[in-house]
């Protein structure tokens, strides 16, 4: 028997000074990203800001002074030129943003320019993308109410199966991890498109399962362990599981980092936002959630001996 | 025992087959010329194989105002669906979204730019008389800008395809709905012309017209833009007539295949646009591909390697998890996308976490002294729980995601739903029922 984990009895909750102040910081960069998302300071993808993007491989040397030399020529001098993979593939992605748009199949023209501009007949178009000011409105409304919902129906379904207190802190536990993930990746300037809200309600799925595990220890405990602290008991708890907590977060893990390594560059943002998500969801069940529970059940506790 | 046994044997069974059946074969066959033989079973999204998605808008300003809003998307449904069957395009999917949106999604088709011109043009014919009593330039300013008030009553001014203007009756004489056929033919200098056939009634109005306008300008126009104006010389009872424009002879063609599907029942934007090029989508299934597999191989050797035996007993039912998820997907039509890939890659990871759930409690249950046996029997059933609270909050962010998502969004959040919850009877019913192929266990690689 392989054992990484044997026995440990590390004192989770006693370190929850420490870990309520990382956790605050995380949360308060969370919502500084949120900040910048609102006010449009953040990097967010085209399905947000509508536009329109274009990727181009050239056959013939093509540099990107003379890519941004076809762009002004029509008139798109605020587009971003940004050449993908290694300057041999001659591989660039143009994105132009909505008010630069000249009109209808705006992307096919711009192809079609790039073409005859460079003189480059054997130009590939890798991929095109238009996306109008009103079907941007309406994915950041669809994502808004997937995030709103996802969270909601997470936090019905821990309160029929759990104690309010339970609840509230694995529900608390989620939120921290999806504004910690964001505000990372907002922090690192990653862009921010329908992919990466994708992975944050993954993250709060998976977050949430970590969590679940050690609140149903602690409720198994409470059945039979009576006479410790309500501390010890939820630090028994979570030493308990700490071999799953890490296993299943290291398999997790290492398919996140597969994508992140492997997935290409569609998969890039999404797959980091995952390998972040799993190492902060797990964070958050052991020192977040379950130092909750135990701050708010010693409260309860003094209150009743206090009257 | 025996019988929850024998109960997940023959689930197993079923599912193995109707996975079997369903993913035979799983991708395109191809003949030695890359032909396709028969298709594959797994529905590759447009990221993959590459292709067009365009979601167009009825432009309800322009509508007529006779045409109600849902007469108008349905007529515009049928007439693109006409159209793109004489394009071509294998297994396109015309579909209506909301109230006035329509999706047309066409896989791997060759040339998006021409689809896009086919798809996107109104086609709206229309004949009209020249007015050749006025003059435009009595309607423009100094600057050479048409002025309103100055263009007379039941009179209105558009271009050619030069971009001359021309002065034209409003009035409706007749309009492409009116013709049955229409042909590329070779004109009088060798340049392509598009002739086209009215209907008997159609026939018998353009005869009329043409009867009472000899020696006039006839106007004949296409969305708006003047294409020809010939003189009337004689009453034409034919019912046929010809449209010159210097066309070369794919403009000819694809203009007389877009008259003979009909007119668009009002002009339609385009709001979303999406092509992918086909070595985009190669490149996207081998990045796909790769990650999966090393992924797999990741867990699937670390779980051999930290739980023996036992680690591998897992493989096996994740092995019958991936197969389950790919076999339901193509019974669904679900389409795979790299999202969708990605999916299945993390479902690989999630999965084996009631695995990892159900072996630390037997190892805990045997620490505690109890029998290997009893060790498994308790491992099992105090673990389930557990592992159904975890499944169902990831369960339930799946099916939001496929609720709110769009296209590639949603591929995720199909393998991600399916793959959890076939996990659920793979990852627990099936290993729990190897384990209980031995009634006493004197040791256990775990």
């Amino acid at each position: 028997m392989i054992e990484i984990i044997k026995n440990t009895k590390l004192n989770f909750i006693g370190a929850r000074k420490v870990t309520y102040i990382i956790s605050a910081l995380l949360v308060l960069n969370g919502l500084w990203a949120v900040y910048k998302i609102a006010t449009g300071q953040a990097r967010m993808g085209l399905d947000f800001t509508g536009g329109i993007s274009v990727q181009v491989q050239f056959k013939k040397d093509v540099k990107v002074d003379d890519v941004r030399g076809v762009l002004n020529k029509a008139k798109m001098n605020q587009a971003v030129i940004q050449q993908i993979g290694e300057p041999a593939d001659k591989v660039f992605l143009i994105r132009v943003g909505t008010q630069e748009l000249s009109g209808e199949n705006a992307s096919g023209t711009l192809t079609q320019m790039l073409k005859t501009e460079t003189g480059d007949n054997d130009m590939a178009v890798l991929e095109q993308n238009e996306i109008g000011g009103l079907v941007s409105s309406q994915l950041k409304e669809k994502a808004f109410y997937a995030v709103f919902w996802a969270l909601f129906a997470i936090l019905i379904y821990i309160w029929i199966r759990f104690q309010l207190k339970f609840a509230i802190a694995a529900t608390i536990a989620t939120l921290h991890d999806v504004l910690a993930v964001l505000g990372i990746l907002v922090l690192l300037n990653k862009e921010v498109d329908l992919l990466v809200i994708t992975s944050l309600l993954t993250i709060a799925g998976y977050s949430l399962t970590d969590t679940v595990v050690v609140f149903d220890r602690i409720r198994e405990n409470m059945k039979h362990i009576l006479k410790t602290t309500y501390q010890d008991l939820v630090n028994v708890s979570i030493n308990e599981v700490l071999s799953r907590t890490i296993i299943t977060s290291f398999t997790t893990f290492s398919v996140a980092m597969c994508l992140f390594l492997f997935g290409g560059n569609v998969l890039h943002t999404f797959s980091l936002a995952m390998v972040i998500g799993v190492v902060v969801g797990t964070y958050s069940s052991d020192f977040l959630a379950s130092p909750i529970v135990v701050d708010w059940e010693n409260y309860e506790r003094k209150n009743r001996t206090g009257k | 025992m025996q019988r929850r046994m024998q109960i997940t044997a023959f689930i197993t069974l079923v599912l193995i087959i109707f996975s079997i059946v369903n993913l035979n074969p799983p991708f395109d066959k191809k003949d030695s010329q890359g032909n396709i033989i028969e298709k594959g079973k797994i529905k590759l999204g447009l990221d993959l194989q590459g292709g067009m998605y365009l979601k167009l808008a009825i432009d309800t300003d322009k509508m007529p105002a006779n045409v109600k809003l849902e007469e108008a998307v349905s007529r515009a449904l049928e007439i693109l669906r006409n159209r793109i069957d004489a394009l071509g395009v294998a297994e396109p999917l015309i579909t209506r979204e909301g109230d006035k949106y329509i999706v047309v999604q066409l896989p791997g088709v060759k040339d998006p730019e021409r689809a896009l011109n086919i798809i996107g043009k109104t086609a709206l014919l229309e004949f009209k008389m020249a007015d050749e009593r006025d003059k435009i330039s009595e309607m423009t300013d100094a600057a050479g800008n048409t002025v309103a008030s100055k263009i007379p009553e039941g009179v209105m001014v558009l271009a050619d395809k030069e971009g001359n203007r021309t002065p034209i009756f409003t009035k409706d004489l007749l309009t492409g709905n009116d013709l049955v056929d229409a042909k590329v033919q070779m004109g009088t200098y060798g340049t392509p012309v598009v002739w086209f056939k009215f209907s008997p009634e159609g026939g018998r109005k353009f005869a009329e017209l043409t009867g009472d306008n000899v020696g006039k300008k006839l106007a004949i126009i296409l969305d708006d833009k003047v294409y020809s104006d010939p003189v009337i010389k004689t009453r034409i009872s034919g019912g046929e007539g010809i449209i010159e424009g210097n066309f070369n002879l794919d403009d000819a063609k694809d203009l007389s295949l877009v008259l003979r599907a009909g007119a668009l029942p009002a002009p339609v934007k385009i709001i979303n646009k999406y092509v992918v090029g086909p070595s985009l989508g190669a490149d996207s299934i081998a990045k796909g591909q790769k990650s999966i597999i090393i992924g797999a191989l990741v867990v699937v050797c670390f779980m051999a390697f930290y739980y023996g035996v036992s680690g591998l007993i897992a493989d096996f039912a994740l092995i019958f998890n991936v197969l389950f998820v790919l076999g339901i997907l193509a019974a669904l039509n679900a389409t795979l996308t790299l999202p969708g890939i990605a999916g299945l890659t993390l479902t690989i990871g999630i999965a084996v976490d009631a695995n990892v759930l159900i072996l630390e409690r037997i190892r805990e249950e045997m620490r505690a002294g109890k029998t290997i046996r009893a060790a498994i029997d308790a491992g099992y059933h105090r673990a389930w729980l557990t592992i159904l609270d975890a499944h169902i909050t990831s369960l339930i962010t799946a099916a939001i995601l496929f609720q709110f998502g769009t296209g590639a969004i949603r591929g995720f959040a199909v393998t991600l739903f399916w793959g959890l919850l076939i996990s659920l009877f793979t990852a627990f019913f099936i290993t729990q029922s190897i384990f209980d192929l031995r009634k006493q266990y004197k040791t256990l690689s775990i």
